[in-house]
């Protein structure tokens, strides 16, 4: 028997099984999960992206239509690193999120509350070489959903990202602090360790905050399953 | 410790993530396979679901349709030793799944390959074949995913 490679994944991420959440009943694997040397899955690499894959204006979610979304308006901004904190350049970092009111532009969407034709709510960026991106959007709004009786989701907005392996992919959700909807929140709660769940809580920043038009927050985006041995080469 | 945990990717991520599913790319390079599957839960199919598959530098995003069906074009990597059958690398994300879950894709004509691969031999033996695809009579491959159930397909932990 060969020693397996662990990644620095740490165990921190939801379980499948968590009734809480009522649809993991149906989609949570009910089997164990087989462990799988994880130098084997990381020899599958990202996607790579150049430039002009990716346009810069897809970062600002509200310059997509004739006019201006209704809401707050916002940037985001962050870093993609791995879990060494190194930056991760030229990665693609994928948005989406409901608008102002609490309605996603999509046809699933059966919350009454309005759409707004200006505002489709998926934008895209490319992480720079210091793994820097940054998105100029509306604050989303909460929404009611079925989970449990009188259900609300605190405002989120969704990031998918990859990092530079297989092992890397993460998709997450990013919150707003002091939201008081967080803690009746099931998603938000599945993950148990109080430190992971705050890293997924944006913190107001007054420094990319812009003088008479924007609100600024930041989001670091760390991704795990980076392998913590001495295969990992020396960069 | 300081890794950004999962979160669910919920019904409603094809308004961001739709632009980077190109089912059809590489369908024009050499050896080029077209795989069609169906995600199926503990109850039904499941109408959203991403699948993605990496392996031979390529990567191919999908999305299953409102039966639950997908379509992709992979290619099959070439396997550098003896001991490792040629395999795709899979996610599967869904409205229901706090994190993606992480599968494998083994090609039918390799069985002798596959005989001899760690990975498959790790799994037992009755679930196997779950991570194999299947040859479709018009030269498809046909590979469905089980999240639960009799037939469920086998997920990796690393």
């Amino acid at each position: 028997m060969s020693e397996m490679s662990h990644t620095t994944k740490a165990r921190i991420d939801p379980p499948y099984d968590w009734p809480d959440y009522r649809s993991t009943a149906q989609r949570a694997p009910s089997q164990p999960l087989v462990s799988i040397d994880a130098a084997r899955l990381r020899e599958s690499h990202s996607p790579v992206f150049g430039e002009g894959q990716v346009e810069a204006a897809e970062a600002d979610l509200t310059r997509q239509h004739d006019g201006q979304p209704l809401g707050e308006r916002i940037s985001v901004s962050g870093r993609l690193l791995d879990s060494d904190g190194r930056p991760i350049a030229g990665q693609l970092v994928e948005l989406w999120q409901c608008n102002a009111a609490g309605r996603y532009r999509h046809a699933g969407d059966v919350h009454p509350a309005p759409l707004d034709p200006n505002f489709t709510g998926a934008g895209r960026a490319l992480s720079g070489p210091d793994g820097t991106w940054r998105f100029v959007t509306i604050r989303p709004g909460a929404y009611p959903w079925g989970n449990h009786p009188n259900a609300w989701r605190p405002a989120h907005l969704h990031f998918s990202v990859f990092g530079r392996s297989f092992t890397e992919r993460l998709v997450t959700q990013m919150y707003f602090p002091g939201d008081p909807l967080l803690e009746f929140d099931p998603i938000f709660n599945s993950v148990r360790d109080e430190r992971a769940r705050s890293r997924l809580l944006a913190t107001f920043d007054w420094s990319s905050t812009e003088e008479t038009w924007s609100l600024g927050y930041r989001f670091d985006l760390v991704v795990g399953g980076h392998l913590a041995t001495p295969l990992e080469a020396p960069q | 410790m300081n890794e950004t945990p999962s979160q669910t990717i919920g019904p409603f991520f094809r308004i961001g993530l739709s632009p980077l599913a190109l089912p059809e790319l590489g369908l024009d390079a050499p050896g080029a396979l077209t795989l069609v599957g169906r995600v199926y839960d503990g109850a039904e199919a499941v109408p959203d679901a991403m699948v993605e598959f990496s392996g031979a530098g390529r990567f191919v995003r999908v999305l299953s349709e409102s039966d639950g069906s997908f379509v992709a074009t992979v290619h099959k990597p070439v396997s550098e030793t003896t001991s490792h059958a040629p395999s795709l690398d899979v996610s599967v994300f869904a409205r229901g799944l706090l994190q993606r879950l992480v599968t494998r894709l083994y090609f039918p004509d390799e069985e002798e390959a596959n005989a001899r691969d760690a990975v498959l031999a790790s799994v037992p033996a009755t679930r196997r074949a779950t991570l194999v695809a299947h040859a479709e009579s018009d030269g498809q491959l046909r590979f469905d995913v089980y999240l639960q159930g009799q037939r469920e397909t086998v997920f990796f932990e690393y």
